[in-house]
């Protein structure tokens, strides 16, 4: 930009010129509303009271655009009334008009991403247009009126971005379990950070907003530290389930402290003690971890699904505080399909919820049933014996579990269901809901390992093909296979529906050792009669397999 | 920026919970973890709030509290996108090609 007075005129004649047509329409919009007041008041005059065409918002942006300009000092003065037109020249009208019709679009990709999902043909897609909306409508955030501070945001964007790529690139399928959890914990995090803000900086906000915000901030920071807790756990960081007597007594009386706290920032409002909010964060953090330590790794899944859905509400209750549609809506999305997404894994565990929040499972209820009588032994079996049953079979069911993950052993029997297809042996592969550390992390683990997804059944829908099956190969799977969940009413897991591996004419378990799994249950498919044990390690089974599959 | 009227809120709560039910209830088992990670992502939507928080910010803490909100929410959104991406991007049919 030049500076030289001829210029500087220019710009002011320019100005003033565009004041002078902003004058004209305003005038000529004024008229156009007393036109539109007259049939609307005549039309309402019995029905409704006039309220319904109130907008205080717009005017009021008008009068400080335009005071700052001596000469047209009188349109503020006369546009107190409510104007419902607003000229479209006014900056401030279209930079909102911007950016909410963004944050419009970006809540609308983000329900066709969250569609397209849910399909295995068109999620790669979905998840593009969600991150096209995410990227629309934090670019158009950066134009938000009275917004300062830009260096810091820019800088803060830089510096969560970076690890969060790093690690999102680098980190092994078999954990992202744990990194989904730290995802979400940061973003419980973030809701509540923006409670904080809002409420140290007094917002002038009303009893309702003040009060939503205080519920995110309680669930933002649930969410955030209960996720750290639940990560730590997951990655095996901290391996204990940390329970005492009273345990739950003081958690109800630490959440009844923080709800106290709570309605007293609440009803101070704008005048709210500093002391009182800090103290109402740290124990609304510390009862995230005092809820999260008690639950055993095996339900972590479920609790890292509730958490998911717990920082959508809290996304949702801050955005209401914000006035910001997008996040209400994208942050209740997440909300209501994450409580359903843990409703199923529940389910699919045969544990209530509540059951999995205030019992510690694991702990206790395993030992008491292993040392029951079992019917019959282990039978073992070598590579080159499991390979022939394998190799002369029609049809062949894998159930791949976790522990097939924990010896990368995926890649392997991908190689070993090719060979078997070469030779004309039906290959399926059969799921838990469970199997993995959550609902479908196993389909990512054969996926990664190139099984392509049409090959993999559920439970429902291969259930009944196991009477017809010659070889059930069992790898790393334990619990979810296990007849006692259909036989015996005093098994921590009776009831939890399980693959019926137990009722082909032969079963092959690969395993490393004698150990009972993750629950701790013994599993009597393992004595079954036409059950045969191959112990060793995953891996270096598969691949012997394979070798001898290859040398028929 | 919009003054929420408490019952206009309530509308877009309820429909959009109604909405999120609807997209996840015939999902198969299979993507369940996919979309879990994907809702994990669209919630990630809170870097938007936290950079207006941040923006706003006055006082010194206020600035701090406001730039941990960035980090944290910009971490769920980039981390949450690639690792859903990289998932996604290895499911393929046995007809070939992959989605």
């Amino acid at each position: 930009m030049s500076t030289t007075p001829e210029a500087l005129e220019q710009a002011l004649q320019q100005t003033q010129e565009s004041l002078s047509k902003t004058e004209e329409h305003l005038s000529q919009s004024q008229k156009n509303f007393q036109n539109l007041q007259e049939v609307v008041s005549k039309h309402f005059a019995e029905t409704a009271p006039t309220e319904t065409i109130t907008m205080p918002e717009k005017p009021k942006a008008i009068a400080t655009e335009t005071t700052a300009v001596p000469e047209v000092a009188e349109i503020s003065t006369t546009t107190t009334q409510p104007v419902p037109t607003v000229p479209h020249e006014t900056p401030l009208a279209w930079q909102n008009f911007l950016i909410e019709s963004s944050y419009f679009l970006a809540a609308i990709l983000f329900i066709l991403g969250l569609k397209k999902m849910s399909s295995p043909v068109t999620a790669r897609g979905g998840i593009i247009w969600a991150g096209v909306g995410m990227v629309l409508a934090t670019f158009v955030t950066f134009l938000y009126p009275g917004i300062s501070n830009f260096g810091l945001i820019i800088l803060g964007i830089m510096v969560g971005a970076l690890p969060a790529w790093w690690f999102a690139k680098r980190v092994a399928m078999a954990d992202m379990p744990q990194m989904i959890a730290l995802y979400n914990g940061m973003g419980g995090g973030a809701a509540a950070t923006i409670a904080a803000v809002e409420l140290i900086r007094g917002a002038g906000h009303s009893a309702t907003v003040q009060t939503l915000a205080v519920l995110g901030a309680i669930i933002g920071s649930v969410s955030f530290s209960g996720s750290i807790i639940a990560f730590a756990k997951l990655q095996g960081i901290m391996k204990k389930s940390w329970i005492f007597t009273h345990q739950q007594l003081l958690n109800l009386i630490l959440f009844a402290i923080i709800l106290g706290l709570g309605i007293v920032v609440i009803l101070q409002g704008d005048s709210a003690m500093l002391l009182a909010i800090l103290l109402f964060f740290i124990l609304a953090l510390a009862f995230g971890v005092l809820m999260t330590l008690p639950i055993g790794g095996a339900d972590m899944p479920v609790v890292i699904s509730l958490y998911n859905a717990l920082t959508g509400l809290a996304v949702a209750f801050e955005g209401f505080v914000l006035g910001n549609a997008a996040m209400i809506i994208a942050g209740t999305v997440v909300g209501a399909a994450g409580t359903l997404l843990t409703q199923l894994m529940a389910k699919a565990m045969n544990r209530p919820l509540s059951n999995v929040l205030f019992s510690g499972f694991g702990a206790k209820g395993g030992e008491e049933i292993t040392g029951e009588d079992v019917q019959g032994s282990l039978k073992p079996i070598d590579a080159t014996d499991a390979a022939v049953m394998m190799a002369y079979a029609e049809q062949v069911i894998i159930i791949p579990g976790y522990g097939m993950a924990v010896a990368q052993a995926q890649h392997k029997i991908w190689e070993l269901t090719k060979i078997l297809d070469e030779r004309g042996v039906r290959v399926k592969f059969a799921l838990h809901p469970v199997a993995g550390r959550m609902p479908g992390h196993m389909n990512v683990l054969l996926a990664e390992a190139g099984v392509p997804y049409d090959m993999i059944f559920d439970l429902e829908e291969i259930n009944e093909e196991f009477e017809q099956t010659d070889v059930a190969l069992v790898i790393g799977a334990n619990d979810v296979v296990n007849p006692v969940a259909r036989t015996n009413p005093d098994s921590p897991i009776y009831g939890m529906p399980i693959l019926n591996a137990d009722k082909a004419k032969n079963i092959v378990v690969i395993k490393r050792g004698r150990g009972t799994g993750f629950s701790g249950i013994e599993n009597y498919l393992f004595y079954a009669d036409n059950t045969r044990m191959l112990y060793g390690d995953g891996q270096k089974m598969a691949a012997e397999l394979v070798q001898q599959v290859k040398s028929l | 920026m919009i003054e929420f009227e408490v019952i206009t809120a309530l509308y877009i709560f309820t429909l959009a919970a109604f909405v999120g039910y609807e997209v996840i209830s015939r999902v198969p088992v299979i993507l369940h973890t996919p979309l879990m990670s994907g809702s994990n992502f669209v919630h990630g939507i809170v870097l938007v709030g936290a950079m207006v928080a941040l923006g706003h910010a006055d006082t010194t803490l206020e600035k701090f509290i406001g730039f941990l909100g960035v980090i944290l929410a910009t971490g769920n959104a980039v981390g949450g996108y690639f690792v859903t991406e990289r998932m996604l991007e290895m499911f393929k049919s046995s007809k070939g090609g992959a989605q």
